[in-house]
Parts: C-alpha cells; structure tokens; sequence
C-alpha cells in the first residue's frame, strides 16, 4: 500500500559533466562562473568548428581508466559517464548493499549506446564485424551495465521521456520507496554528445552558434552537454542517522497535449507540472526561493517556461536561473545534473547565476540571477525539465531543519 | 515554371508522405500553410532541405521562408531566381 | 485496493484485434521473424497524424485507442508506455542518413518521430490528455515497469483510469544485425515448431498490447483482477527462480496449489527456454500450463502479449488448444505469468478472475 505521507530524503549525490568531474570540482566552478561550453575536441563530426558543446574533455580510453572496473571495455561512453556519476553519488550516500534493505536503481537516458552504434553500424553488414558493443544500442543496456558494476539488483529499471527523463526517474524512485517497493533508489540521468542528437537537434534549426544565452532576449538556441547526475533517495526510516542532504518534498509529470517538440505559447503543461508539485509539497508559490529553470536557450522554451512561472507565481517570482547555461543541456541527464545544483543551492544556500544574460525577453517581466547569490536564503527549490512528446516534469527539494 | 511547379508538388508530398493527396489536388497558388494542406512549422524544415537537396537554393533564415514557402508558386519563383 | 483491467488493445501477428474472440484462429508462419497483422490503421487514425508516423506508433496509439474505447473512456488520467527499442525504424533511418549523406541534407522528422516517448506522447496530443505520462525504456522490463507503475498509481489513488501498455517493431535491419549475436534462429522455422529445438535462438517478433486499469469494478467490463506483480533480476539459476516464485506466492498469502493456470515465456531457443521446461516439469505440475511466444514472437515488451493472453484465461475460463503445453484441466480462477528475457529480466504478474 502506497504511503503519499512518507518522507523521502536525499543522502548522495554523484555528477559528471563538462564543469566537473565530481560534484566537488562541479561546485567549485558552478560557484566560479566557469562554463563548460567550447569547441568540440573529441566528437568526430562536420560541425566540429561550426557549433559549441558542453563536453567532457575525456576519451572513452581516459573514461574507461577513470572507471577502473574490469568490464570498463564493454561501456560505452554515455554508460562510462554514468558510471563514474552514479558510483559517487551511491558511494557519497555510505550505502551497504549487503544490510538487508532493498536498493533500485532508476536510470534515464536519451539514446542508449547511439555514440558506438552511429560509429560501427555499416560493419555489421560486412564480414565478421567486431561485435562489442552490438547489444549496447537500446536505452536498457546502459543501465543494466552500470547497475552489475554496482551491485545494484533489487529493481532496475530505464525512463526515456526525452529531456524531462530523469526529473521522471527522481519521481519514480520516489513513489516506488512510497509503495513500499523499495527503501532506497539511485535515481538521475546520463547522456553523452552523439552525432545523432547533435544533427537531431540542428535539424530543427535551435542550436546556437555561439555560447547559449538562456532566458535572454537574444537566444539563438541551445548547446548541447554531456554528463550523469544521480542522487540517492531514501526512506526516512532507511536514512536514519545518515547524513542528510534535505528532503524531496513536491513532484509533478504532466503533459503539455500541445505539438511533439514545441511547448504551447502559455507554457499550459509546464503551469500544471509546477502547480502540482507545489500542492504536493504543501508550499505557497512565495516558499519558493530557487527555480532552477530548464532554460534551454530556445526561443520556443524559455518565453514558455517565462510565461508559466508569471502565471504561477504571479507578484511574488523567485529568483531564477538556468545552469544550462554552464553545462549546456545535456538531455537525459539534465533532469539529474539540475536536481544535483538544486541540492546544492539548499546546501550552500547560495544561486547559482545565469551565465551570458544580458536583455530582457521582451515579453516578459522576468529577469535570471546574473551574479552568484551568497547567504541566499535557501529553504525551497524547485526544479523543471521538460522534453518532447510534451512532458513536463517539475521536482521541490526543501531545506530540512 | 509549370515543369517546376508539377515537379516541386510531387517532391512535396512524397517528402511529406501526404498519402491522400495527389499531383492534381495542389494548386499552384493554393496556401500551403494555413490553407488546404495545412503544413505546420516542421514541415516547413524539412521543405528547406527538399530545396537545398533537390533544388540547391538555400533558405539561409528561417523567418524569410514565410514568404517563400505561401504557395507552390512562390516555392518555383524563389529557386528560379536563386538558380541562376 | 483491488486493480482491474477494463479495456484491452492488443495488435499481434496473430488475430488479436478483435476483443471479443479468444484465438478463435491460428496464423501459422513459417519465417525468419513474424510481423504483427496490423487492423486498417485509417479507420483510427486521421491522415494528417498519420502521415509522419512509423509502424511502431501506428501500432501503439491504436491499440491504445482501441483499448480505451472498450473501456468506454475518452482521455485516461496516465499514458504509461513500455517499449524496449523504442521506435527503431526511424532510428535507423535518421542514423543511416548521417553515416550516408556525411550528415547534411538531414530532416527533422525522422528524429522527432524517433524519440523514445512518442507513442506515449502522440497519444497525450491525439486525446488532448493532460495527465502523468511515462515511457520506460528497459529492456525486458519495459511493458513490467509500466505495468508497475500502473499497478502503483492505481494503488495511489481513490480513482482513475490508467492507461499502460507495451509496444516494440521489427525492422528488416535489426534481423540482420542481432543475428550476429546468435540469439535468433538463423533460417525460417515453423511457428507450430517452436518447441522442437531444432534450430538454436527464438522467432523474433512485435506487437502492441495496451490495458486500462482502474479500482472500479462496476462500470463497464471488467476482464479481471491485476492481483499483484515482481520483477527480478539476473537470478543465479533454476532454484533461485524457484525460490523467487515461491516467495512472491507467500507474499501474496498464496500456495502453489491456488494457481490454476500459468502463462510461460517458452521462446524456442533451448539454452533460454530451460529454466520453463524445469518448471513444466518439476514445479507447475499440477498447473494448466500454456506458451505466448508461438503466437508473437519474442521481443522485448512479448510480456504484454502474455499478460494478454493471461487476462484472457481469467476473463474467459478458457484454454485454447493453440496455447497449451500440458493436459491438465481445472476451474480457473487464478493465471500466473512468468517469463523472462534472455534470462536476465524475470516476470511475475497474477491475475484473477472476477465474477459478476
């Protein structure tokens, strides 16, 4: 039977991205200013000198090291960044998989193994082709690799929602504690830049050619990233004595029911997720200290998403601001690696600042947080990821006294 | 002209897979958007491609194709005049 | 809380469309791969929405509409999708134009439409519904996880109705490539002859398999209860998945001797079929014992396609010849399904039947 009551906590957090390879480093420049946006150096494609990413600047080789696990060969390089992600966040949380309580892990991501597949697939046609990563490509295999080098095997499951995913994997770990499935899930997300997504996406003509400017007027569009970011939640009861991080108070998944890739011009579904999980939490929209935005840098999401919160929150906005503007949107994993920046909002009480703003949108009345916030205030933030198919995905994390 | 357009209203709906819709339904002045058809924003990419690929003329901004894009008939002039 | 299902959708190799039979027919295939027998799909969807979608999303959304019409219900309140490939051919198609075309002259809609959460998405567009809206992307977990889910929102909730289901293509590429992997059969075999073992690996197959539950057993039909569910993973050999049912039976407050009917993933390839013919042999043995994968071919949402059939044995009461593995007969009241996917994601779902 399902406890809605229960309370569910944060006690680990694990990110890798082009700011940082461990939620330290990741801090440091989040704090700093330091974007991870540049010249792309290890993906082989065309656009290589024409269109920013936000990537690790590793190969799938130092990757591979960095893991040290002896079916590291056998990853590719979304499963190896989630991987190293994941193992932090699980390790950071002091977990014993051995005590006797159940563990899931709740993954997401956009394209599975696309990286290796778009690489090798015409071999497969030809004479014994090297098979290594052919069982790779689907969206599962990445994540069962992850969770056989953990250990993890009481529940393992994927999401793949788009760029809302692994906002919904954080909900789902969340309601599987609450019907008493599990007492503590690794949940969140891991991408890594593919020639798929980055053509994917250019097709649809919103990446921009310069460093993404989000919530500005000026945006031209997003940049893509790579990265994991993962927490682990628990059972109050699970927890106890642990160190923890704060609580998972509010979520909501709703659906947009607009287009397949726009959100509609009033922002109708992204109003509902964040509604709901307000209701969810029992906070007053003035609770809110952080919304951590999506903030994609598209013309389309942000006046959206803009219009959605001076809906919601009406004389009282919060402070805002999108980190995409650090790690670019690194899809699946952005859901993970934005709810890792919101824990630590609460944690160092401070705001991370909005890169790059600069003008107004000019329909809205909204502007981000432009300089790192100290002493902030902390107690609430909200999170949004949202994603094709019209999902919206909205997660609170509230300080815990 | 009349080739070009005959040839563009086939390009059009075998790259759009208008399954219901042949050569003779689409006039040349007829609204592409917004009118009959009603092609929405993401066929108007894929029609920047069908014109780059087959045609070789390039919508450079995305907004011109506004214009460009009204009927078959504009589609025709605008490759015409890029052509050469 | 009780958790019934009230409407079914069910697109498959075989004759399954129709609701109202129960594998009256037997298509018999003799090929590589079998490919479902797919309804006419314009006198469901209009040809505006039509036109951009692949076989997957046809095959998804209309199922799930047919499934929601015989549930009497115009928008549910969650679209849960399962879907291990998710949609495959338009993957394939925008990946091959990259590596042809040395990424230029690439359009959108392939890569749209290739989103893992287009189904679940397209259906939210088409019924203007508004509510929760999930795809999982786990393998042989998929169709469970959103069965799970599903099970748990029901759980959650005073009412509602829940729309959750499983969908998976085969494409001609996907044939040739994971044969190298030596898990298909590498010539056409009968589907009559799945269970001979001639020729190591499955039939791969596809299919649609949508559900409505909801808590409410007076309105509309009710085909049966969705008693409880588990996954497991990875179990170390035959007695560790003994084991694992026992426990789910106990949990359950159940004995072996309370199941009347089971529903066995048996998918023809010997070395993955061994853990069901130990089963058949030394543990269901007084079980009415029945296969799936004859019918639709293994896949990585095939579990949709045996919880189908499973609903169908409590709703009707009723084997058909075509499905069944041994001669026992009895009342039936209680179908367990257990299958697994390559031995690694393992499934148990108990449904009941529901008496007027």
């Amino acid at each position: 039977m399902s406890n809605n009551q229960q309370k569910i906590v944060i006690t680990g957090i694990g990110t890798f991205s082009s700011i940082g390879k461990n939620v330290e480093e990741t801090l440091k420049n989040l704090i700093a200013g330091n974007a991870g946006i540049g010249k792309m150096e290890h993906l082989d494609s065309v656009y290589k000198d024409e269109i920013p990413v936000a990537e690790i600047k590793m190969t799938n080789e130092e990757l591979r090291a960095v893991c040290g696990h002896s079916e590291a060969h056998t990853l590719t390089r979304a499963a190896l960044i989630g991987l190293i992600g994941a193992k932090e966040a699980l390790e950071d949380s002091g977990i014993d998989l051995d005590d006797g309580l159940r563990t899931g892990f709740v993954s997401s991501n956009s394209v599975g193994g696309m990286d290796q597949t778009e690489m090798v697939y015409l071999n497969y046609f030809k004479e014994n082709p090297d098979v290594t990563f052919l069982d790779s490509n689907d969206c599962g295999a990445g994540t069962e690799k992850i969770a056989d080098c953990l250990g993890i095997k009481d529940y393992v499951t994927t999401i793949s929602t788009a760029c809302s995913s692994a906002a919904n994997a954080i909900m789902l770990g969340a309601r599987l504690i609450r019907n008493g499935v599990l007492d503590r899930v690794l949940v969140g997300g891991a991408d890594c830049l593919t020639k798929f997504t980055l053509n994917g996406f250019n097709t649809l003509m919103i990446l921009d050619r310069e460093p993404c400017r989000p919530m500005d007027d000026t945006r031209k569009g997003l940049n893509l990233g790579e990265g994991a970011g993962y927490l682990v939640i628990e059972s109050e009861n699970a927890a106890s004595g642990k160190h923890i991080y704060c609580e998972l108070t509010g979520y909501c998944n709703t659906n947009d029911a607009f287009h397949q890739t726009a959100s509609s011009p009033e922002g109708d579904g992204a109003y509902n997720a964040m509604k709901n999980a307000l209701a969810m939490s029992g906070l007053k929209p003035a609770q809110i200290d952080y919304i951590n935005v999506h903030g994609t840098g598209t013309a389309n999401n942000d006046l959206s998403e803009g219009r959605a919160i001076t809906r919601l929150f009406e004389g009282n906005i919060p402070r805002l601001s999108s980190t995409k503007s650090y790690t670019g949107h690194t899809l699946a994993a952005a859901g993970g690696l934005e709810a890792v920046f919101s824990v630590l909002a609460i944690q160092e009480n401070v705001i991370f600042p909005n890169l790059r703003f600069k003008n107004r949108i000019s329909e809205l009345t909204i502007e981000p947080v432009t300089q790192l916030v100290e002493e902030a205030g902390i107690n609430h933030v909200l999170s949004n990821s949202f994603g094709f198919g019209g999902n919206n995905s909205t997660v609170i994390f509230s300080k815990v006294n | 002209m009349e080739d070009l357009m005959t040839t563009l209203k086939g390009q059009i709906i075998e790259q759009l897979n208008l399954e219901d819709v042949a050569v003779a339904d689409i006039g040349n002045d007829d609204l592409l958007f917004g009118g009959e058809l009603d092609l929405d924003s993401i066929d108007a990419l894929e029609l920047i491609v069908l014109l780059e690929k087959q045609h070789g003329v390039k919508v450079e901004n995305p907004k011109e194709g506004k214009e460009i894009f009204k009927s078959i008939r504009t589609l025709a002039e605008f490759i015409s005049k890029h052509q050469n | 809380m009780a958790v019934y299902i009230k409407g079914i959708g069910n697109i498959s190799p075989q004759h399954t469309f129709d609701n109202d039979s129960f594998l009256d027919d037997f298509i018999e295939y003799e090929e590589k791969f079998l490919l479902a027998t797919e309804p006419n799909y314009k006198d469901f969807l209009p040809a505006k929405s039509r036109r951009r979608m692949s076989k997957i999303v046809k095959m998804g959304v209309t199922a799930a509409l047919h499934s929601l019409k015989d549930a009497g219900i115009e928008t549910p309140d969650a679209i849960i999708t399962g879907t291990g490939l998710g949609c495959l051919k338009d993957t394939e198609k925008f990946m091959t134009a990259i590596i042809n075309d040395k990424e230029k002259f690439l359009t959108p809609i392939s890569f749209i439409q290739s989103t893992h959460n287009t189904v679940g998405g397209t259906i939210a567009i088409m019924l203007k519904c508004y509510g929760y809206n999930f795809t999982y992307v786990h393998r042989g977990f998929s169709f469970e996880s959103a069965l799970m889910d599903g099970f748990m929102m029901t759980n959650e909730n005073e009412s509602g109705n829940y729309l959750i289901g499983g969908v998976d293509e085969m494409t001609e590429n996907f044939y040739k490539t994971r044969r190298l992997l030596g898990r298909f059969k590498d010539e056409e075999v009968k589907n009559t002859e799945l269970n001979s073992y001639k020729i190591p690996g499955n039939i791969p197959g596809e299919g649609a398999s949508f559900f409505v539950l909801s808590n409410d057993k007076t309105t509309g039909k009710t085909y049966g209860s969705l008693d409880a569910m588990t996954t497991f993973y990875r179990p170390k050999d035959n007695t560790a998945v003994e084991k694992e049912i026992t426990a789910f039976l106990e949990r359950n407050n159940l004995t072996l001797e309370d199941i009347d009917c089971v529903v066995l993933g048996n998918s023809g390839d010997k070395e993955n079929d061994e853990v069901f013919l130990h089963l058949q042999e030394h543990y269901f043995q007084k079980q009415i014992q029945t296969y799936f994968k004859h019918l639709c071919g293994e896949y990585y949402t095939a579990s949709g396609f045996g919880f189908w059939q499973a609903v169908k044995i409590a709703s009707t009461q009723r084997v058909p010849d075509s499905i069944r593995l041994n001669e026992i007969d009895r009342p039936i009241k209680k179908v367990l399904m257990y299958n697994h996917y390559n031995k690694v994601n393992h499934s148990l779902i108990l449904v009941s039947h529901v008496g007027v």
